[in-house]
């Protein structure tokens, strides 16, 4: 067995959760529900203290220089652990993705980059996929339905994991949302940079998610699930957003994203 | 953002009937493509064949150039070399002028569009009839194209409608699209047959036997490359193939990604004038190919982009095509695949919204045919923006600001807790609508208050107990 397959099904593996900054600043709840899951999944959960940034509004600028200060800084500290767990697809892709990408040239930093990449996991598939976790005994008497974020999706194939999970809330009614993996108009900073292109986007996201009729809108990275709620919001739409975990974890029923509607 | 870029997003915005235009005919194309996907279960390895011709093509182009050269020549064309868009055209109207030409036929073709074609006709004071119903179209409005398929696609039938009955001669009740088609062929008919000049592109030039294949759903290549007696075809170098069969596996990705059907109405390989015994075609027979620039992409990194085979694909399934169309780019080639060929064509300072002016989701690179990394090659123009400083001066501070406190965590943690402590002063049942330095979020949706400090902050506490 080589050394990753080991650590993957290592009873206890020590585990960084790699918060990001807009759960930090933003949404708390979705890092308690995350350290919860985590927890139930068998792992030791460790939040690093020093953690802030991905590095992603640098990258996405086109700042590779800054990027890569960034990125050799959370390289170091996210060196001592079996895994690094992070509550967004694109937050866990910029690690997993970018990293790597940026040191091309520096073998010696490529080489801790890969190494973080292949140690790093987005939350809900790294529950299913890598844990085996289902959750037990989550109730929650409600309609939903579910955004693909594109990172998440595309850049790591996470699609089925979020469906299976919250297939085991019971109670819980998933319904489809028609356009479920066309981009919500998020894109970081250009949503503040494009505003007008952006808002056109998203009021279609959310007029389709209106028609679903479902009481709640999950998804898997807070970024997108922000400026969906937002807009939402803006609309006077009765929808509550939720990340994911949330749920999973029995927090469906606290107030949602902006609180109650 | 610049102000033209900004100006010309504002105008699409504003448009009562853009947004209608645009989803009516790229919701069909993404529907068609989607049945077409479903039905093709071998599409990626189609895909990566795809992607392996082109590639293979570009790495030996010399080779294929000449290859394609010889054998054309062989077959009685003319061929002519062109490495701007200016000498193409020339080449264009010099043609036309040693035939006498008054006026020309033509069918669609990006080329021309990107090398100004239409508009050099027009200063040599030669007649332009457009075959293509589309073209034909923009040429009555005024209009550039707004999409590489259908460059009409901006106009809605209502919009067409009250366009023929403006400028053709008998336009009838026009209720329908066959009652369209139909005046248009009134008035155009005769013109087509009349023209001493046809001027079309290429979708696929055939090295090994000289070909030129063209696509389209209306017949109209081979109204342009038939009856006239001069036939032009102006292909950019990046069009060759090695063989028919591989023309054959291109074309099943490009029919099938453009528009969902297995083939056009109308695929044809062209080869050579006119030989005794033949019906039809034409006696003159020149291909101009063009570089204009695409050797020069080999060199800026771009490679990638010329496999490109102009199926749209990207642009159907592109969140910020679909919401502000093809004018807004402001070039020849919108969407995806635009905001990776503008900045080349035309500079990176003048173009520097387009690469930026994306969600970076992906959906594009997932959809092309030939698997182009469009996020990555936009990435690429970015970093180049960055270095030459083409970010605003306000970006590039923030960003510095904001990376020097992420280098920072306790810096940062106290930045972050200020921050937080403001926002609720800003806030209403546990939203706030409008908020200092954040306008471009709160101009069209609320943001959620934070409550009760740091996710850090609070789970240090919580430790602590
Ligand atoms: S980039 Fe790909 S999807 Fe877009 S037009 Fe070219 S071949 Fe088609």
């Amino acid at each position: 067995m080589n050394e990753r397959a080991k650590l993957e099904t290592k009873a206890s593996p020590h585990v960084a959760l790699f918060a990001t900054c807009l759960v930090n600043a933003m949404r708390p709840s979705i890092g308690f529900a995350a350290v919860q899951l985590l927890e139930q999944a068998g792992c030791r959960v460790d939040v690093p203290m020093g953690q802030t940034c991905c590095g992603q509004p640098a990258l996405n600028s086109g700042d590779q220089e800054g990027t890569r200060q960034i990125a050799r800084r959370n390289i170091k500290m996210l060196e001592p652990f079996d895994h690094v767990v992070v509550p967004s697809g694109s937050c866990a892709a910029t690690i997993k993705v970018h990293y790597p990408e940026l040191f091309a040239h520096d073998p010696a930093w490529l080489k801790r980059a890969q190494n973080l990449a292949a140690r790093t996991h987005e939350l809900l598939s790294y529950l299913t996929d890598i844990r085996g976790w289902a959750p037990e005994g989550v109730h929650l008497e409600k309609t939903a339905t579910y955004h693909d974020s594109c990172s998440g999706l595309r850049e790591l194939g996470v699609k089925k994991q979020p469906r299976k999970l919250l297939a085991g809330v019971e109670n819980l009614t998933m319904r489809p949302l028609a356009g479920e993996e066309t981009c919500c108009g998020f894109g970081g900073t250009f949503c503040v940079k494009y505003p007008a292109i952006s808002n056109a986007i998203v009021d279609e996201k959310a007029a389709a998610v209106e028609a679903t009729g479902a009481d709640l809108l999950l998804g898997g990275d807070l970024g997108c699930l922000l400026n969906m709620a937002g807009k939402l919001h803006r609309r006077g739409a009765k929808v509550q957003v939720y990340h994911a975990a949330e749920v999973l974890a029995g927090m469906g029923d606290e107030p949602a994203i902006g609180g109650d509607a | 953002m610049t102000a033209a870029f900004s100006a010309r997003v504002d105008a699409a915005l504003a448009s009562p009937t853009l947004k209608l235009a645009i989803d009516r005919t790229t919701g069909t194309a993404r529907s068609k493509r989607a049945a077409a996907m479903a039905a093709w279960p071998e599409f990626n390895i189609a895909r990566d064949l795809g992607r392996d011709i082109k590639d293979h093509v570009i790495e030996n182009l010399e080779h294929y150039l000449v290859t394609f050269e010889k054998n054309a020549i062989a077959s009685g064309a003319k061929v002519h070399w062109a490495e701007t868009g200016a000498q193409a055209c020339a080449i264009v109207v010099d043609i036309c002028r040693k035939a006498n030409a008054k006026s020309v036929t033509r069918a669609k073709s990006m080329l021309g569009e990107e090398i100004g074609l239409p508009h050099a006709l027009e200063e040599a004071g030669i007649e332009r009839v457009e075959t293509d119903l589309a073209e034909h179209i923009i040429q009555l409005a005024g209009d550039p194209p707004s999409h590489i398929v259908w460059p009409a696609l901006h106009k809605t039938r209502e919009q067409v409608a009250e366009l023929f009955r403006t400028h053709h001669r008998d336009p009838g009740a026009l209720a329908s699209v066959e009652a369209m088609v139909g005046s248009a062929r009134r008035q155009l008919r005769e013109k087509f047959m009349a023209a001493d000049v046809g001027i079309s592109g290429a979708n696929f030039l055939v090295a090994d036997t000289g070909a030129v294949c063209t696509v389209t759903n209306e017949g109209n290549a081979e109204l342009t490359t038939t009856p006239p007696r001069v036939h032009i075809v102006t292909a950019g170098i990046e069009k060759l193939v090695p063989s028919t069969a591989h023309a054959m596996a291109m074309l099943r990705l490009l029919v099938r990604s453009a528009t969902g059907a297995e083939l056009t109405q109308y695929t044809t390989f062209h080869c050579g004038p006119k030989q005794a015994g033949d019906l039809d075609g034409p006696e003159e027979f020149h291909i101009v190919l063009v570089d204009a620039g695409r050797t020069r992409m080999l060199a800026e990194g771009l490679a990638d982009m010329l496999r490109c085979i102009r199926c749209g694909a990207c642009l159907n399934h592109c969140v910020v095509y679909r919401q502000i169309g093809g004018h807004a780019y402001g070039a020849t080639y919108p969407g995806p695949m635009g905001a990776v060929l503008t900045p080349s064509l035309s500079g990176l300072e003048a173009a520097q919204d387009l690469p930026r002016a994306c969600t970076l989701n992906g959906q594009c690179q997932e959809v092309c045919p030939v698997a182009i990394p469009l996020p990555t090659l936009l990435r690429g123009w970015r970093e180049k923006a960055w270095q030459q400083g083409f970010e605003p001066a306000t970006v590039r501070w923030a960003v510095a600001l904001w990376r020097f406190l992420i280098l920072r965590p306790a810096l940062y943690a106290a930045a972050s807790a200020i921050g937080l402590r403001l926002m609720p002063l800003f806030s209403r049942n546990g939203w706030i609508s409008r908020l200092p330095l954040a306008g471009g979020w709160t101009a069209h949706r609320d943001m959620p208050s934070p409550t009760g400090g740091t996710f850090l902050a609070q789970y240090k506490r919580r430790m602590k107990k």
